[in-house]
């Protein structure tokens, strides 16, 4: 099967830049830089590329979006601020070909004639600040960065800016802020980033997985790539596995492998030999399929067919045993912690359910609570300026929506029906 | 032209509207709280979401402009439960504290409450976070955290209007809190328009907490009387007293904002009153009526121009007062009196401060009336200072001042210059030391008990208006004058300040072509322009 990043993750030394030069590295920038930069955005069309952030937005349609002619300067922006709960693909990239995203990056800028590029990284990851600031580097030092790259005329910077630890900042207009040295909040959209986006200039936000498929997609061509996956889904996708399996961890498979055998074959079944329960499939922010729900290709058009979302592809592993109850409490947890507090609904919202939640699973909830929380999503959701408040009610509804037995038992019996696993 | 149909009922607008202006526009309120005409938009609150034909998400009038032929409703069961969710949601943390609250009565959550609200609480008490209040955050202003909405309002006006910055949103999510940086209180002049524009009871006026129930209060247009710029007010009044003072909007003059200075000149009609005409005999102050008044007047000024000339007279106008008094002032000096000697105190600046947003370096209501009037001395007569060094050397054997400054003399000084000369008249609404040093003093009306014109220093003529009765035994100043007038023999019959104004466009050059009937609510600029 082949392998569009992690092909040489194995070697140590593929984060340098020799390593990563003799293995054919740079090669898609050196033939993106005598490409026409419309040429360049019509193979990212072809390869069906689908942003890796967890909203699936076409890239290269993203990429038209940036206007031709400006007075204005233009930036790239790499979304590396990757916090959704579940999600730990970027992480790897960074760590092990941080190359792969700066060639990406220098393709990508070209592609939209923008000559600075900020890679937003999650504050907590210091070890792949470090290392994607030592590759920037060498990059500058063999002139893949910096001024008349390859001597092709085309000038890039880039800069490694560090977050502060919010989740929100992982959302395109809050990052554009954090970066502008505001708060981390979400702006109104329209405008949207590609008209005004940091320090009020055009600008093009791409996740880091997105940006390090780029130089495959130049090298062998958008056709190429799209065939690796599905139809409407190209390429490989990293699906990072977590909770109760014998092997967490980053695979890169093809888009649309089947889930089920993402699970039970790639991960190597579930811990312990267990019975699954439930999986998250693309990050904590999505519905939760039920254990039979999940025979299905890992795509996003396949998994929203089944009714939840790829995501992030970060498949959260849920087996019997565990508490539905108190694993959403977890996760209301975290939302209501992250909650940037700007739009009322979401301010509110999630810290109410957080408490209704946290009330049930201490025993201490009343009839009327699941109509109650289910009556908050409903005020919750669409009435906010970005997606976070979704990104709270999908798990609560659904949830409630699977597992009500569960929901019902805590309210009632004051305990977990199924609960032995701590979590 | 996009063309918008809002609830059924259709509008034009110019590129650029958003559904909320039209809707204002169209007499269709949609709740908003961060939303403000004269600040940015930043969409936060979610009340004024709306649901557009054709788009599936409701969205926020505040930030949504209007396109060709759109369809908007506002009364569809979505919209109405997003703005009651929305509602509920800002109230999950509120104290609920409204008996005590000094917003109530005028609080976007109280009224949207009752017209969208009217649930039961569903939010455990206990619950209920916490935040800080009855902070002292500077200026005019105490701010309770948890009445906050997190509009932004405050926040933008800081960053827009003033450029000062002071308050920020410390803390995430529900625990959000608006607050001042540490050891930083507000540093601007203008923290009252916080108060004014803050929807809840989040920011209150030091001044204006606990004093008066904002149900009582009745409401009436003026001028500001802090400083020259002359912005356009609501004053607020309630049994003979005025309570506070409110920026009324004027895109000529203030916008919809003003200072805090001029702000807290409202207690000029409350405080320090002359209640009665009074007259000094030898040491002693002694009550008389007006009647009793104008004799005395009439008799003392007759005796002066009998024995010394009308020279030995001079009239100190002022520039507190409005056009029509001023003319009327003017009159009576060189018309009535005869005599040459008139002067008008100028800009006293009692504080140094004056800025580039709205507070002018002069800090009297009418000086460029002064000026246009042409208040000062007639051929050979005395200025200002002439006038003052004549009454020191016992010249000036009659004195008349209208209001309660000479010059930019300290109260000594004044005091000094009004006692060395024989023979005082102060017309004045509040007590002073040219009041204290004064022979004869006549209450005159405070600038809520009496109407007329101000002259801004920009030109523009804005009318105040009377809202009660002057108090105690106070009169207006024109019927004082004109009164004074009719006495010394003038052939006068003004019935009150319109009578003045029209007399005044007919012969001062600067006011032809005003009509007082016309002259509206923002004003006209003079000059016929």
């Amino acid at each position: 099967m082949e392998l569009v990043l992690t092909k040489y993750f194995h070697l140590d030394d593929y984060r340098f830049i020799d390593t990563y030069v003799k293995h054919g590295g740079y090669s898609a920038l050196e033939k993106a830089l005598r490409m026409d930069t419309d040429q360049i955005i019509e193979e990212v069309k072809k390869a069906s590329l689908r942003g890796r952030g967890g909203a699936g937005f076409p890239a290269g349609v993203k990429w038209g979006f940036m206007p031709k002619v400006t007075d204005k300067p233009k930036f790239v922006v790499v979304n590396a601020d990757e916090s959704e709960p579940g999600t730990f693909k970027d992480r790897l990239i960074m760590e092990r070909g941080p190359h792969l995203l700066i060639e990406g990056i220098a393709i990508t800028s070209y592609a939209v004639g923008a000559h600075v590029c900020y890679i937003y990284i999650r504050g907590e990851f210091v070890r792949p600040a470090q290392l994607l600031e030592t590759a920037i580097q060498e990059a500058y030092e063999k002139g893949y960065l910096g001024k008349d790259i390859l001597g092709s005329g085309f000038d890039l910077d880039v800069y490694v800016h560090r977050g502060a630890g919010a989740y929100i900042c992982g959302e395109e207009t809050g990052m554009i802020e954090s970066i502008e040295g505001e708060k981390g909040q979400p702006r109104l959209k329209p405008p949207f980033p590609a008209q005004i986006g940091v320090f009020g200039a055009p600008t093009l936000v791409n996740n880091v997985e997105t940006i390090a498929d780029i130089p495959y997609i130049i090298e062998h061509g958008g056709d190429a790539f799209r065939a690796l996956g599905t139809e409407k889904d190209g390429g490989t996708r990293l699906y990072g596995v977590s909770g109760f399996v014998n092997k967490p961890g980053v695979y890169e498979l093809p888009a649309g492998t089947n889930l089920k055998s993402i699970i039970y074959e790639h991960s190597g079944g579930i811990l312990d030999g267990k019975k699954l329960k439930a999986v998250i499939p693309g990050g904590s922010s999505v519905p939760v399929m039920k254990a039979d729900e999940i025979d299905v290709p890992a795509d996003m058009e396949s998994i929203a067919e089944a009714g939840s979302m790829l995501g992030t592809a970060g498949i959260i592993v849920i087996p019997e045993g565990v508490c539905m109850v108190r694993l959403l409490s977890i996760i209301m947890t975290f939302y209501a912690h992250e909650s940037c507090g700007k739009c009322t609904p979401c301010r509110e919202g999630t810290e109410w359910m957080r408490i209704i939640l946290e009330n049930i699973e201490r025993g201490e909830g009343k009839e009327g609570d699941l109509e109650l929380i289910l009556d908050v999503c409903d005020n919750m959701e669409g009435t906010t300026i970005c997606a976070l408040s979704e990104a709270a009610v999908m798990p609560a509804e659904s949830f409630i929506g699977k597992f009500r037995e569960e929901f019902d038992y805590h309210i009632r019996e004051k305990k977990c029906l199924d609960g032995e696993l701590k979590i | 032209m996009p063309k918008v149909t809002l609830n059924g009922k259709e509008l034009e607008v110019e590129p650029g509207t958003t559904i909320i202006e039209a809707g204002d526009r169209l007499g269709i309120h949609i709740p908003r709280f961060c939303y403000h005409p004269h600040l940015s938009i930043d969409g936060n609150c979610r009340m004024c979401l709306v649901k557009i034909e054709g788009v599936q998400k409701l969205l926020p009038a505040c930030a949504t402009y209007v396109d060709h032929d759109m369809v908007v409703r506002t009364d569809t069961d979505a919209v109405k439960k997003a703005v009651k969710g929305v509602l509920e949601f800002l109230l999950v943390h509120h104290p609920i504290d409204c008996p005590i609250c000094d917003q109530s009565g005028e609080c976007y959550l109280q009224d949207y409450y009752v017209q969208f609200g009217l649930y039961k609480s569903r939010f455990p008490l206990k619950n209920k976070i916490h935040k800080v209040k009855v902070k002292d955050v500077g200026g005019d202003i105490v701010l309770d955290a948890e009445r906050c909405v997190l509009c932004t309002r405050c926040m933008r006006f800081l960053r827009e209007v003033t450029g000062t910055d002071e308050l920020n949103i410390f803390g995430r999510g529900s625990h959000s809190e608006i607050d001042i940086y540490k050891d930083q209180p507000l540093r601007n002049r203008y923290t009252c328009n916080l108060a004014d524009i803050c929807p809840v009871g989040a920011l209150t006026s030091k001044d204006f907490r606990f004093q008066c129930r904002v149900w009582y209060l009745k409401e009436g247009k003026s001028i500001c009387t802090g400083c020259a710029t002359g912005c356009n007010v609501f004053v607020h009044y309630h049994g003979g007293k005025v309570w506070r003072m409110k920026p009324r909007f004027n895109e000529h003059v203030n916008g919809p904002w003003m200072c805090d200075i001029g702000r807290f000149s409202y207690t000029a009609a409350n405080d320090d009153r002359i209640e009665k005409p009074r007259s000094l005999e030898g040491e002693k102050s002694v009550v008389i009526d007006w009647d009793a008044a104008f004799y005395t007047a009439n008799l003392k000024i007759g005796e002066v121009k009998r024995d010394f000339g009308a020279g030995a007279i001079a009239v100190i106008a002022s520039p507190r007062s409005s056009n029509e008094e001023l003319y009327l002032t003017k009159k009576l000096a060189f018309e009535v009196i005869g005599t040459p000697n008139l002067a008008f105190t100028p800009a006293v600046v009692a504080d140094d401060y004056s800025d580039e947003i709205l507070v002018s370096k002069d800090k009297t209501p009418n000086s460029r009336g002064a000026v246009e009037l042409r208040i000062g001395p007639q051929d050979g007569g005395l200025d200002l200072a002439g006038i003052l060094d004549a009454a020191r050397q016992g010249k000036v054997k009659l004195l008349i001042v209208m209001g309660c400054c000479l010059g930019d003399l300290d109260d000594d000084g004044a005091g000094r210059v009004v006692s060395a000369v024989e023979y005082s008249i102060n017309i004045a609404p509040n007590e002073s030391a040219v009041s204290q040093a004064t022979s004869l003093v006549l209450p005159s009306a405070s600038f809520v008990e009496r109407g007329g014109t101000f002259t801004n220093e920009a030109g523009r003529v804005q009318r105040f208006y009377r809202m009660f009765l002057p108090r105690f035994r106070a009169r207006e100043d024109i019927r004082i004058l004109a009164d004074l007038g009719r006495r010394l023999g003038a052939d006068w019959d003004y019935k009150n300040e319109e009578a003045v104004f029209d007399d005044m466009a007919r012969s001062e050059p600067f006011f032809a072509g005003l009509d007082y009937r016309v002259i509206g609510e923002n004003g006209s600029e003079a000059g016929g322009r």
